[in-house]
């Protein structure tokens, strides 16, 4: 039995089924991450954890104990929100202290507590301010505190890195990581942000119209996506249509060139459709890729360490990655160059 | 177990807003006795002092918004667009209505403009009806400057200002066409609450002795029995008809803006 | 150059307050002035010599009373207008009652906190007069004598219940836009650290609502406190109110020394400066989290 067990939940708001049929088994400790456009459902299934909504069928367990029919307030779960959610009316300490408080924790031990998280996420000068008087990040880092205080058995992060400025969301997504490890506490990310779940998450989950379409390490859904929506949803895609030579082998042409793809999978049909990440094509003869095609670069966006090119090859517009090289300018608009690649990079893209 | 105090609630004080409508409405039409009738609108309005006072408070209630466009719209613009640092002066001032009761300004006027004062308003009807004017533009102000300010702070005075000043445009022309159409719906929302408060008006009519709808409605009531609800019925329906026009224009702009 | 910069920046302030010059006249010769003469002539003797024996001559009896009765109807009414209102308010957003129930009843309130003065009066009598709609109601159905009972509406409660027809929809058009402001996430963060919903109330939303309710009450007694036109349309002038014998004194009925009644003014403008510096220190003190 796993620590988080989510069995069968569904919820729909009168006829409008946003969560379907979605379970999930989470161990103790584990950052997990729900991606997902908006109105995927991701945000639903975290606020029935919550318990701010009631499922309309389905279970949810943790640490062996059935919450499903618990009220929010009994449940011992922290939760941070995306923005504007800690009291104005209360200074930091008084935030920080606020579950302890309601749960009637003596004084003593609760300013020993909110100390210790406030030292937690370095604001233990900023004990007395009122929320107003902090920035976007700071007020977000209280938050956490605040929802760690009372040692909820859950984490329930609903976007909260959304509201901030790009450098904030970067920092203090690597601080809420190196907490949340440190404690060792079971964590639920809601984010639509792949770049975010992929960075911090030990699992992710790719939520499409209410249902889990995939579950996986963030290098499993990257590089091994199942559905045709967690392809498209999570980095970018390269697609292109192939001719199917052996479909046991698992042998194809791609513009007149041959590939094998991975397990020696090929569809049985004549033709069929296989992606490419941006970086699997190779700019130039590459040792060790399994073929060259032409292409025509018709695109360059410098981006400081990354270049990247958007080129037509095989009559398809296709982006593709490389590294910024001192010594190496990169290709203008208009040139031919050549393009290496792999069957073996290969997504087979099903569904 | 909420939804039923909430229920409770709610029925309770509708039920305590109902009674007193039902309740004047239903006494307004037993005039006559053992049938409902309209007898009593009836006398009201074949009363001539009816009309006079009606007529009385309607010009000074539209003297009262023309007088308070005119004092708070160019005013509001100003303080927003030149002279923020005098905000709390003016707001300050416009809160004071609220806070000095209506019978103490009205005493002070009466011993400040008497006939014997160096500016003797009350020596004449005309020279009251101007007091009274400008008494229910004090009251009215309150309510005035708040909507007028609310409407300028949606739209964005400053730049509107200069782009028509690049154009040629005097402060006439930027007051009378550019400002004001764009506050229109807070001007007109000001004028309607104007006109409700006004049209009701008792204390500052009655004690300057002028022959206004307040003072006509507690005369009547002190004489007779079957007119004063039917009054009440008649007050009733110039304050809601009032607010629903209120409520009008600012849905009206609200569907502009939808589609703008 | 920069001397001709200062010189004309010290000749365009003065002209940039001129914009504000009509506004000026008016609020000084219709309201500061007024107010002005009130105070100065409180403080006169009837040779125009200074006194104090104008506030002195408050010190009767009736006039005493007449000021304990206004503000008692005043906190009353207030404070009752502010429960009401803010239980049907609170009860609109939060009671889970179906959403058509908002808009009518704000638009009811627009209209119910304008209704007062005169007709208000008529209303109540109507209703609850000797000879009202309730009033004969419930003696010819249920035998009920609400005057037997000690029930008057030309009496201190029987003004209360008046005066709370305009008191709880100002209530209800003020607090509501602060429920409104109320955000979700401050319940559910409440909600999820283990507070109830009492707790919850207690602990942030009252205290977030605290300068507006406090704000409202203010704006609600003072309402109350310079009513002239309901109580006077209700009971004439023998109800012992301050208004009441103010207006009356205006008219020259009572009291004979004119320099009384600025007294009497006086005392009116005195107990709602007090009530509204109450209101703003306590305001200050319940805001040091607000921007």
């Amino acid at each position: 039995m796993s620590f988080l067990t989510i069995s069968h939940l569904e919820k729909a708001f009168g006829s409008n089924l946003v969560v379907k049929d979605f379970k999930l088994e989470v161990e103790k400790g584990e950052f997990i991450s729900l991606l997902g456009p908006s109105g995927c459902g991701k945000t639903t299934v975290l606020r029935m954890m919550a318990g701010f909504e009631r499922p309309t069928s389905g279970r949810i367990r943790i640490d062996g104990q059935e919450v499903t029919g618990l009220k929010a307030n009994a449940r011992n779960i922290g939760m941070m929100f995306q923005a504007y959610a800690l009291f104005p009316n209360l200074t930091v300490a008084d935030n920080v202290g606020f579950g302890l408080k309601v749960k009637g924790v003596a004084r003593t031990e609760r300013e020993a507590r909110v100390a210790e998280m406030l030292d937690l996420i370095s604001l233990s000068d900023m004990a007395g301010r009122f929320p107003f008087q902090l920035s976007g990040g700071q007020q977000q880092r209280v938050a956490l505190a605040r929802a760690l205080a009372p040692s909820p058995r859950v984490l329930l992060l609903d976007e909260p890195l959304s509201a901030l400025d790009a450098k904030v969301r970067v920092s203090l997504r690597n601080e809420i990581r190196e907490i949340q490890q440190r404690l060792g506490i079971t964590t639920i990310f809601v984010t639509h942000d792949q770049e975010e779940a992929m960075s911090i998450s030990d699992r992710i989950v790719v939520m499409n119209a209410g249902i889990a379409d995939q579950v996986g390490s963030p290098f499993e859904i990257y590089n091994r996506p199942t559905t045709r929506f967690v392809a498209n949803f999570v980095g970018t895609l390269n697609t292109f249509s192939v001719k199917v030579e052996d479909s046991n082998l698992g042998k194809v042409r791609l513009a007149g060139q041959a590939l094998t793809l991975p397990g020696g999978f090929a569809s049985s049909g004549p033709e069929m459709a296989i992606a490419l990440r941006p970086e699997a094509l190779r700019l130039g003869r590459e040792p060790g890729y399994e073929t060259v095609v032409m292409g025509r670069i018709e695109d360059v966006h410098f981006m400081g360490s990354i270049i990247r090119l958007r080129a037509r090859v095989a009559g398809e517009s296709v982006v593709m990655d490389t590294f910024n090289r001192a010594d190496q300018p990169p290709p203008k608009p208009g040139t031919e160059v050549e393009i290496s690649l792999s069957g073996k990079d290969a997504i087979i893209l099903r569904g | 177990m909420t939804r039923f105090f909430a229920w409770s609630a709610l029925l309770f004080g509708s039920l305590y807003f109902l009674l007193p409508l039902v309740g004047m409405t239903e006494f307004s039409l037993k005039m006559r006795r053992g049938e409902y009738s309209f007898d009593a609108y009836r006398r009201v309005f074949e009363d001539p002092r009816f009309w006079e006072t009606f007529s009385y408070s309607l010009t000074l209630a539209v003297a009262t918004i023309v007088v308070g466009v005119f004092l708070v719209a160019p005013t509001a613009y100003w303080v927003r667009l030149k002279l923020p640092q005098a905000r709390p002066f003016v707001e300050f001032v416009t809160l004071l209505p609220l806070v000095i009761p209506a019978i103490v300004l009205v005493f002070g006027y009466i011993r400040l403009y008497n006939t014997s004062s160096w500016l003797p308003m009350t020596g004449s009807a005309f020279g009251t009806d101007i007091l009274l004017t400008m008494g229910y533009t004090t009251l009215a102000l309150p309510y005035m400057y708040r909507s007028v300010d609310t409407g300028l702070r949606t739209i964005d005075v400053a730049t509107l200002t200069e782009a028509a000043q690049s154009l040629g445009a005097g402060w006439i022309t930027i007051l009378g066409r550019i400002i004001l159409p764009n506050v229109m719906v807070a001007v007109l929302s000001g004028a309607f609450l104007t006109l409700a408060i006004v049209m009701g008006e008792f204390t500052m009519a009655a004690l300057l002795n002028r022959p206004a709808f307040g003072p006509f409605m507690q005369l009547l009531g002190a004489n007779r029995a079957y007119e004063p609800p039917a009054l009440a019925v008649i007050a009733f329906a110039i304050t809601w008809g009032c607010m629903g026009l209120m409520q009008l224009v600012t849905r009206f702009s609200k569907h502009e803006r939808a589609k703008a | 150059m920069a001397k001709d910069k200062v010189r004309r920046a010290e000749r365009r302030l003065p002209l940039e307050w001129l914009g504000i010059l009509p506004f000026a006249i008016f609020s000084v010769l219709f309201l500061i002035l007024p107010t002005m003469r009130i105070v100065t002539g409180a403080f006169q003797s009837p040779d125009g010599g200074f006194t104090l024996q104008n506030l002195a001559d408050l010190n009767t009896a009736s006039i005493r009373s007449a000021y304990w009765t206004s503000i008692k109807l005043s906190l009353i009414s207030a404070g009752l207008g502010c429960a009401i209102g803010f239980a049907m308010a609170a009860a609109v957003i939060f009671g889970g009652l179906p959403k058509g129930v908002r808009s009518p009843l704000l638009t009811f309130s627009g209209v119910a906190s304008n209704f007062a003065g005169v007709p208000l009066a008529f209303a109540f009598i109507a209703t609850l007069g000797p000879v009202g709609l309730i009033t004969v109601w419930l003696k010819t159905e249920f035998g009920i004598n609400l005057r037997a009972m000690g029930f008057n509406l030309l009496s201190f409660w029987g003004l209360v219940i008046t005066y709370l027809f305009f008191q709880i929809p100002l209530m209800i058009l003020i607090i509501t836009p602060a429920l409104d402001g109320l955000k979700r996430e401050w319940r559910e963060a409440a909600a999820v650290l283990g507070a109830t919903t009492a707790q919850y109330w207690r602990m942030v939303a009252l205290p977030i609502l605290f300068p507006s309710l406090l704000g409202t009450f203010a704006l609600l007694f003072a309402n109350a406190f310079g009513a002239v036109a309901t109580a006077f349309a209700l009971t004439g002038p023998q109800l012992n109110i301050v208004p009441i014998k103010l207006f009356a004194q205006i008219r020259g009925d009572v009291l004979g020394n004119p320099n009384l009644g600025y007294a009497l003014a006086f005392g009116m403008i005195l107990i709602t400066v007090v009530a509204n510096t109450i209101y703003i220190v306590l305001r200050v003190r319940s805001e040091r989290w607000l921007k």
